[in-house]
């Protein structure tokens, strides 16, 4: 199951291949169809998926069943080091309370994203080949339990990234190509280091040989005392913590490891905005969640307060950058920056509360933020320009994308009733609950205030008002005597048409419905989160220790 | 002065040369091989002498596999009086050789450059198989003598090669800078060694060992005459500082001698460096600690550290392509010297992986850069501007060799690094340092890698036209291939790391 999902998008890439270039119909609807089963196989494991279950360590004895579901465990490589024993690889799938909502999040999103890529005319076989890749090392990311295979994914996502925006970007595309590379990259890199590192720490107490294994690496009592990351190397475990929590936190981004995301964004055409702000930034606070916390917890108790900070950081810096944007899909961007920093701050908390609404902002951000980029991708093909102070008055001619547009807004800026009201609340709830985050919280609430303000402040200045002189479009008197607005070489629909439509409805509706009643995804992280809470307590700590 | 030798004492020295002759039979092969091709050369006339040439070489060199294959039977030890070893070390680089011999003369067999020098290929041709010879016998030979050798008889073979090109000034050029150069550290490595035999009255590696062990040595001449026999090691592999001659040289030489240089050359030298080092000078224990304080494990990792910093900075300003892989191959190197540092078999196995992997992708990148010559004429980056759209499948598979040499995954050069660092990393805390460096100058060699990529993709050609080129069927067919091997090998390297550990068993190693 878990492998048919991850894979579908490269089988559909291997189609794509014997596919005529010329056949572009067909390889978009290829790809369509296999991210809808993608879709409809990820809604499958969600009906299959038992809540009950903890996740992030294993079972007593070291066995994962019972704690991980959908588990797909298979020897891959076993390589003989001589007097060091055997290198064991393993490829090993399965899902908990923190990957099934994501993998539900990356199926969702690659599909719109696929929607979405209609609009790409140049090199169509090549993008969706890169595109497919990308959404099988994404989707394989987030259920990968082995280190090196989640590593493999990790590293796969990059090159498919880099062509996506190098290729079909902006005119500024190759410098923001290389520097997302070259960022993501450099963090990675040291995560190899690590990972390397505790395979040589880390037993497995099945097999009694080292393992890359992130469920046997979650308990602390499977490592070896004096190995390089065992406990009695104090040092090297804050150092390593450090550079992988650095290496997830460019991913994040967070301050001072963004200034790639604005660029990247700029230049990105929108599917890949989509995916890259719906999906990619959430692998770094996943990450921190399943390897850079549980792996060292002790080092994450002694840091909760500077991740916090860094937290508080984010929401008013990206705040305040979305506030001096003219650039609309720049100002989205910093409201990312913004809205993962409440992420940070919700895991700096380190209970229940923050955690679950950490997991779930993760969630919104996903779908919220893939809604914002789309509609700014929406404006971007009639007008050619993103420039806030091109537009004004569109309320009045293009109804029902203001409609939406209003509705995505509010839900970025957390009004109550939206799905980012709830998860903003769970964190603060955290976050004030929190001693050592209680401060920190204070600071952030600020957040809100500019989080509003930049939103509201473009809103009216796009929506509302009259047609400004030097704007993107002209004022002319349509067939039915009705004065509207034409775009300079657009001769499509004005307002919203029905793909379009059919990309921004599902996410509307998501955001309302999970604004009222959250449980449908959040009774899925109860559990896991609780748990991971457990793992990462002093009180646990010290039973093992 | 010299006594002659009795009837019986030549007796035996006939006997074990008669002994010894059964472990040289893939040597012997070969250089009955080289003899036949300059006797085919002058046999042959007509167009298609160049073709039947280069089959005729690749059919030969793949013959020798199976005299090869069979050595896997025989008893790992020492022949004709020490100078020579058989042992599945050996054996490793003997396949390796010979199988870069033969990419060669693919590569050479696909360049169009060498359509216009038909008039004296047999000799080309029967020099590749003298330089695999040659190679073969540096990593078996267990002497001084012999070391030597056989490095001259890599080192002419490849100055007459780089320079096969008369007509090409920057061909000539290369030829005599790689001489002068070649002739320099060949004559300050016989100066080491002349410094080893001064203190040992030996040339045998292992009797080397003994004789320091049991009586030790004066400290200062041991890292002078390792210095200075690193002078000779380091132009074969082309580490820093002994790399001058390499950018020029790769620059100018005909490309598939540039790839043969890059890969067969630099893995003669690790295999040589490998077996000396760990074999003949001690490490380290106490008898052997000097005032100093530096032995020539210490050499080495200033040498690993400077390549690495050193070939991917300088990396990033190239403008020719062939340039720039010349830079990276010192940076690749320092990585390789990384695992030499480990002295152990996990490092052993991993050097020997990564030059498997580099092996793969880089003659792989070689061959690809010579079909794009062979369409472009150029081997400048701005003419590979938009060559993308042009060569779709050329760009694709280029993409991913240069992945690979980056060391990003699924490739089979991620697992080359991944094996370094382990093998680093399993020493503990000591060489983190060094492993960091070697993470992070990975990360700068990203950016020139991508270079390319970039010019072929994302940029548009300077003269638009919007023909394809096509490189033909068969060279689609083994770039595609090869393109294939290079992810499979990233995903299943099981058999690759067997055969690697497999191989690491040096005759005469007993302390680590």
């Amino acid at each position: 199951m878990l492998s048919l999902i991850v894979f579908l998008p490269v089988i559909a890439g291997l189609i794509i291949l014997a596919v005529p270039s010329s056949q572009k119909q067909i390889i978009r609807i290829v790809s369509l169809l296999a991210a809808v089963v993608q879709m409809v196989l990820a809604v499958m494991i969600w009906r299959g998926y038992d809540p009950s279950l903890a996740g992030i360590t294993a079972m007593a004895g070291g066995m994962p069943e019972g704690s991980f579901q959908f588990i797909e465990r298979l020897p891959w490589i076993s390589l003989d080091l001589g007097n060091m024993g055997s290198m064991n690889i393993e490829y090993f799938l399965g899902v908990d309370g923190l990957s099934i909502t994501m993998v539900i999040l990356t199926a969702l999103v690659s599909t719109i994203g696929v929607l979405s890529s209609w609009t790409i005319k140049k090199q169509v076989k090549g993008y969706f080949l890169l595109y497919n890749l990308l959404a099988t090392a994404m989707m394989g990311c987030f259920v990968a339990l082995d280190f090196f295979l989640f590593y493999v994914f990790w590293e796969l996502m990059l090159l498919p990234m880099y062509f996506l925006i190098g290729i079909w970007g902006g005119p500024n595309r190759e410098y923001a190509a290389i520097k997302f590379f070259l960022y993501t990259l450099f963090g990675s890199v040291f995560m190899l280091l690590v990972m390397i590192g505790l395979y040589f720490s880390v037993i497995d107490p099945l097999t009694g040989n080292h393992t890359f294994s992130l469920v046997a690496m979650a308990s602390q009592e499977n490592y070896i005392k004096d190995a390089i990351l065992g406990p009695d190397n104090a040092m090297w475990r804050y150092v390593a913590f450090i550079v992988l929590f650095i290496g997830f936190a460019i991913k994040v981004p967070m301050f001072p490891f963004h200034t790639w995301l604005p660029d990247a964004h700029v230049e990105a055409p929108t599917p890949i905005s989509v995916i890259l702000a719906g999906v990619l930034l959430k692998l770094g606070t996943y990450g921190m969640m399943r390897i850079n916390f549980p792996l060292f917890p002790e080092v994450f108790q002694a840091s909760m307060y500077v991740i916090g900070v860094f937290g508080a950081i984010n929401i008013i810096y990206g705040a305040f950058c979305a506030l001096a944007q003219q650039d609309l899909k720049k100002m989205v961007a910093y409201s990312s920056i913004s809205h993962m920093g409440y992420v940070l701050l919700g895991l700096a908390a380190a209970n229940s509360e923050g955690m679950t609404g950490a997991l779930y902002q993760m969630f919104n951000h996903g779908t919220i933020t893939a809604m914002l980029f789309l509609l700014v991708g929406v404006i971007y093909d009639r007008a050619h320009t993103r420039q806030i102070d091109k537009f004004g008055g569109l309320a009045s001619y293009m109804p029902v994308y203001a409609g939406i547009v209003t509705v995505a807004w509010f839900a970025s800026l957390g009004l109550p009733g939206l799905s980012g009201f709830i998860s903003e609340a769970f964190v603060f709830v955290g976050a004030f609950s929190s001693e050592t985050t209680r401060y920190i919280a204070m600071v952030s609430v600020l957040g809100i205030v500019f989080g509003a303000a930049y939103l509201l402040w473009s809103l009216q200045r796009m929506f509302l008002g009259k047609r400004k002189d030097d704007a993107a479009y002209d004022l002319v008197t349509g067939p039915d005597g009705q004065e509207q607005i034409h775009f300079h070489d657009w001769n499509g629909k004005l307002d919203l048409d029905g793909r379009e439509l059919a990309m921004l409805i599902p996410l509307v509706v998501i955001t309302i419905f999970l604004g009222i009643y959250p449980m449908p995804i959040m009774g899925l992280m109860t559990t896991t989160v609780n748990h991971l809470v457990e793992v990462l307590s002093p009180v646990m700590m010290a039973v093992v220790n | 002065m010299f006594e002659l030798p009795s009837g019986a004492e030549i007796q035996s020295i006939i006997s074990i040369l008669k002994s010894g002759l059964g472990f040289f039979i893939p040597e012997i092969y070969l250089s009955i091989l080289f003899m036949g091709l300059i006797i085919l050369d002058l046999a042959l006339k007509g167009r298609n002498k160049s073709g039947i040439l280069g089959w005729a070489t690749l059919i030969g060199l793949g013959g020798s596999f199976y005299f090869i294959a069979q050595q896997h039977a025989m008893q790992a030890g020492e022949h004709f009086f020490g100078m020579y070893v058989l042992d599945e070390y050996a054996i490793f680089f003997k396949y390796f050789f010979v199988a870069s011999g033969m990419f060669a003369v693919v590569a050479t067999l696909a360049d169009r450059k060498f359509d216009a020098e038909v008039k004296s290929i047999g000799e080309y041709y029967a020099l590749v198989v003298a330089m695999v010879i040659g190679m073969v016998m540096m990593a078996a030979a267990s002497d001084l003598l012999m070391i030597f050798l056989a490095m001259e008889l890599v080192s002419l073979s490849a100055y007459i090669l780089s320079g096969y090109f008369k007509r090409d000034a920057r061909s000539s050029e290369a030829a005599l800078k790689y001489l002068v150069y070649g002739a320099v550290s060949s004559g300050l490595m016989l100066y080491g060694f002349s410094l080893i035999y001064g203190m040992t009255a030996e040339t045998n590696i292992l009797k080397i060992s003994m004789e320091l062990a049991d009586h030790g040595y004066d400290p200062l001449v041991m890292i002078l005459a390792t210095l200075l026999i690193m002078a000779g090691f380091g132009y074969k592999i082309g580490a820093f500082p002994f790399h001058f001659w390499s950018p020029d040289v790769y620059e100018g030489a005909p490309t598939p001698i540039t790839a043969y240089l890059s890969v067969a050359s630099k893995a003669a030298g690790f295999a040589l460096l490998l077996r000396f080092f760990y074999i003949a000078v001690p490490h380290g224990v106490s008898p052997y600690e000097d005032i100093l304080g530096i032995d020539w494990l210490t050499l080495l990792v200033i040498m690993s550290v400077a390549s690495m910093i050193y070939g991917n900075v300088v990396a990033i300003w190239q403008k020719n392509v062939k340039r720039l892989l010349a830079y990276s191959s010192i940076a690749h190197a320092g990585y390789l010297l990384l695992g030499v540092i480990v002295m152990d078999e996990i490092g052993t196995q991993a050097v020997l992986f990564y030059l498997l992997s580099y092996f793969l992708m880089n003659y792989a990148a070689f061959y690809v850069v010579v079909l794009i010559s062979n369409r472009t004429g150029s081997e400048t980056l701005d003419d590979y501007r938009g060559l993308g759209s042009k060569m779709p499948l050329a760009g694709a598979a280029l993409t991913v060799f240069l992945i690979s040499l980056v060391g990003l995954p699924p490739t089979v050069g991620f697992i080359g690094k991944l094996m370094i660092f382990s093998a680093l990393l399993s020493k503990g805390a000591l060489y983190i340092w060094l492993a960091l460096i070697g993470v992070l100058t990975s990360v700068i060699s990203l950016y020139y890698y991508m270079l390319i990529p970039l010019n072929m993709f994302l940029r548009e050609s300077l003269e638009p036209n919007e023909k394809s080129l096509n490189p033909g069927f068969l060279a689609q067919l083994m770039m595609a291939v090869l393109m294939i091997l290079t992810i499979w090998f990233g995903l299943f390297f099981e058999p690759l790391s067997e055969f690697a550990r497999y191989s690491s068993a040096m005759f005469g190693l007993s302390l680590y």
